[in-house]
């Protein structure tokens, strides 16, 4: 072929030109048509999805708001030589910025400055309306920090001032530290927040404690499950498949409330032991609202996402290995551990990594059996969302929980790869 | 899987003790879902087996539809023990009107995706393949605070419409792997001889194409639909008190007030399930082509 080409006759089509550039072109328009067939979607995709999470990404190191309400007090500010009290600019500033301000902007810059050191919120609420009173009177004061002082005396306190430097940036990672218990100290050191506030390593640990029980429950019960299906005649295999299908095509509510039924102090559960005499009346078990409620429920509701991974692979291991080993003298369990366990090992780290990513992010049905203590990681991001409007803090959760998503599913993608997804 | 004739009594119990084991994580898979049947036709307005219900013989006081009728919005019942209203009946109408307009646009803008991304021609399809599967991957929850954090600033929460573009986008993946995996079988000689034959590419998608990848098609509409279905998350955020589907009213139901209500449309769900899995199943069996999301 290579001699061909370079001779100096060259292959031409039937319209003139050379096969090589016809050949190129075809291809070229092949690919136009394959993307323009992906476009729409694509184009969806990143729009309604990932533009948001990206969106969500930004706001978690996000702090110009604050900037665009106190621009010329930052201004101002960034000139002060840390000793002693800012100058009469810094005051004057705030003080035009205050009385001008939008109550509603003012309002959520107040909160995030109370992030950084709890009481000025307090401080301007008490003062913004004499501030208000005097800017409207028209008669403005001769010095505006003697003003504001006289006001209240918290305008006189250095500290407040020195914890605005964290605010001066368009960009903070104090939300990041808050979501893992830190918080910048007044000189911007980051240290551990008071011990009543520290709430979220907690959780944490939990999600991934409970993440690690529950992808363990599913191993453990998946896999004699899995291994009798692919072993039986199709013709019960397909039977049984149902049991494990049927929870999967269910709505994850009606199975969180099933095991609410099945849980609770007058649940079935504790009918059934009350009535076998195992325990007396008085003594019913607390299952449902704390820790164990939240394992024994995401077990069963992730069970299918371990069995079958596991089942496909073990239906591919050809039954004459077993026998071969024993054949060869091993002994039953010998001949399971070395010939037939190793060979599920890719179905086991398939099924468990899909359940230990689904586990830690998962919300509703701890949200709803988990009570107090058996709340993951995920009822945050929905607190700070919906409850006490810290978008800032939600984000960051959000985005450390992506960050470990991404991770495991780069994992996950080297193993098994990720357009080897089945369903069903 | 039979013993075998040879097995030692220890190799028979070990059996034994493993088809047991199987039998009780078969239990543990379905219990629940059974339990809740019978405790929806109950007369008590607690979600328990009743004494009446366990005793012998059936004791017709204690079993009735009462919950049923407070379930469709039939509110005769003089003694209310719960707020009977019709809101189950708005959520239903309104689950099945974001489903049914989310399945449609994610089936196809997913099938003509999952075409594209089959061709061999298509540039960059690891990459597109995951920014198409991510909706599935990133946690609703997650999901959710991006979304509501975006679609605040463009005025789309509280609407059906920024319900409806959230769901579309989580269900496509599904119909995108559906569709990729029933067209994996599939030859190309057919669009080729369609195309000697004169048919434009339209005529060939409608007469030769369809009909051959319709079974995947129909299988990745059925997880779109159920996914939108079923999804509590991102309404819970987006959707204005007023705007209940059945999802977020199970979610209240369990929150606020716990009635069996709840397990009439939780039955209802369940045999919506049993429908689906079993299409789902038919469909498969009818095409070998689906093997991509056949149990081979």
């Amino acid at each position: 072929m290579e001699v061909f080409i370079s001779t100096t006759e060259q292959i031409l089509t039937t319209d003139g030109l050379p096969l090589k550039v016809s050949l190129k072109k075809a291809e070229r328009k092949n690919k136009i048509r394959a993307f323009l067939l992906v476009f729409p979607l694509l184009l969806f995709i990143l729009v309604t999805f990932v533009v948001p999470i990206g969106d969500m990404l930004l706001r978690s190191v996000d702090d110009s708001h604050i900037n665009t309400v106190f621009p010329n007090t930052f201004e101002e500010y960034r000139k002060w030589d840390r000793n002693d009290l800012p100058p009469e600019e810094v005051y004057e500033a705030i003080f035009f910025e205050l009385a001008t301000g939008e109550g509603i902007q003012v309002g959520k810059a107040l909160t995030r400055m109370n992030y950084s050191k709890s009481g000025w919120k307090s401080l301007i609420k008490k003062t913004r309306r004499q501030i208000k009173k005097i800017y409207k009177s028209g008669e403005l004061p001769t010095s505006y920090k003697d003003t504001l002082i006289d006001i209240h005396e918290g305008w006189g306190d250095t500290l407040f001032w020195i914890s605005m430097a964290q605010m001066t940036e368009e960009r903070t990672l104090i939300y990041y530290w808050n979501a893992i218990d830190r918080t910048y100290d007044i000189d911007g050191n980051v240290v551990m927040q008071d011990e009543k506030r520290r709430m979220y390593v907690k959780t944490w640990i939990r999600t991934l404690k409970v993440s690690v029980y529950v992808t363990f429950f599913c191993l453990i019960l998946g896999f004699p499950v899995a291994h009798l299906l692919a072993n039986l005649p199709l013709r019960y295999s397909n039977l049984l498949m149902i049991f494990v299908l049927l929870p999967f095509w269910t709505s994850l509510l009606v199975r969180t409330t099933a095991w609410i039924v099945m849980l609770q102090q007058k649940g079935v559960i504790n009918g059934v032991l009350v009535w076998l005499g195992i325990i007396d009346d008085d003594q019913r078990i607390q299952m449902v609202y704390n820790m164990t409620g939240t394992i024994i429920a995401m077990t069963q509701i992730l069970l299918p996402f371990m069995i079958l991974p596991l089942y496909s692979v073990m239906k591919v291991i050809p039954k004459s290995h077993m026998r071969a080993a024993q054949n060869l003298g091993a002994k039953p369990v010998r001949a399971f551990i070395r010939v037939y366990l190793p060979q599920t090992v890719p179905g086991m780290s398939a099924g468990g990594l899909l359940v230990f990513v689904l586990a830690i992010g998962y919300f509703i049905t701890p949200e709803l059996v988990g009570g107090k203590d058996g709340q993951l990681i995920g009822h945050w991001i929905a607190y700070h969302l919906k409850t006490t409007l810290n978008w800032g803090l939600c984000a960051a959760i959000g985005s450390i929980l992506l960050a470990v998503m991404l991770v495991l599913y780069w994992l996950y993608n080297k193993i098994v790869g990720i357009d080897n997804i089945k369903l069903g | 899987m039979a013993l075998p004739s040879y097995a030692t009594p220890i190799q028979r119990t070990y059996y034994y003790l493993y088809l047991v084991a199987c039998g009780i994580v078969f239990f543990f898979l379905i219990a629940p879902l059974v339990a809740i049947i019978p405790i929806s036709f109950s007369q008590s307005p607690f979600m328990v087996f009743t004494e009446g219900m366990l005793a012998w013989p059936p004791d017709p006081e204690a079993w009735s539809l009462r919950w049923y009728r407070y379930m469709v919005g039939i509110c005769t019942d003089k003694n209310l023990t719960t707020p009977c209203s019709n809101k189950w009946m708005i959520g239903t109408v309104n689950s099945f009107f974001v489903g049914f307009v989310s399945t449609f646009f994610a089936t196809a803008l997913g099938t003509l995706a999952a075409l594209g991304l089959s061709r061999p021609h298509m540039p960059y399809k690891g990459l597109i393949m995951s920014i198409l599967i991510s909706p599935m991957i990133v946690p609703l929850i997650i999901t959710a605070a991006g979304m509501f954090f975006f679609y605040a600033k463009i005025n789309l929460v509280y609407t059906f419409t920024g319900i409806i573009l959230a769901h579309i986008a989580l269900s496509t993946p599904f119909v995108v792997i559906t569709v990729t995996a029933t067209l994996v079988g599939f030859d190309m000689n057919m669009v080729r001889a369609s195309q000697s034959l004169g048919a434009r590419p339209i005529r060939t998608f409608f007469k030769v194409i369809m009909p051959l990848i319709l079974p995947g098609v129909i299988s990745g509409a059925l997880f779109a639909f159920i996914t939108s279905f079923d999804e509590v998350v991102i309404v819970m955020f987006m959707a204005s008190l007023d705007q209940l589907t059945i999802p977020k009213q199970m979610w209240a139901g369990i929150r606020q007030e716990i009635s069996p209500v709840i397990l009439c449309m939780a039955t209802c769900l369940v045999a919506l399930s049993i429908f689906l899995l079993t299409t789902v199943e038919l469909l498969r069996r009818r095409s070998e082509k689906m093997r991509g999301i056949s149990r081979q």
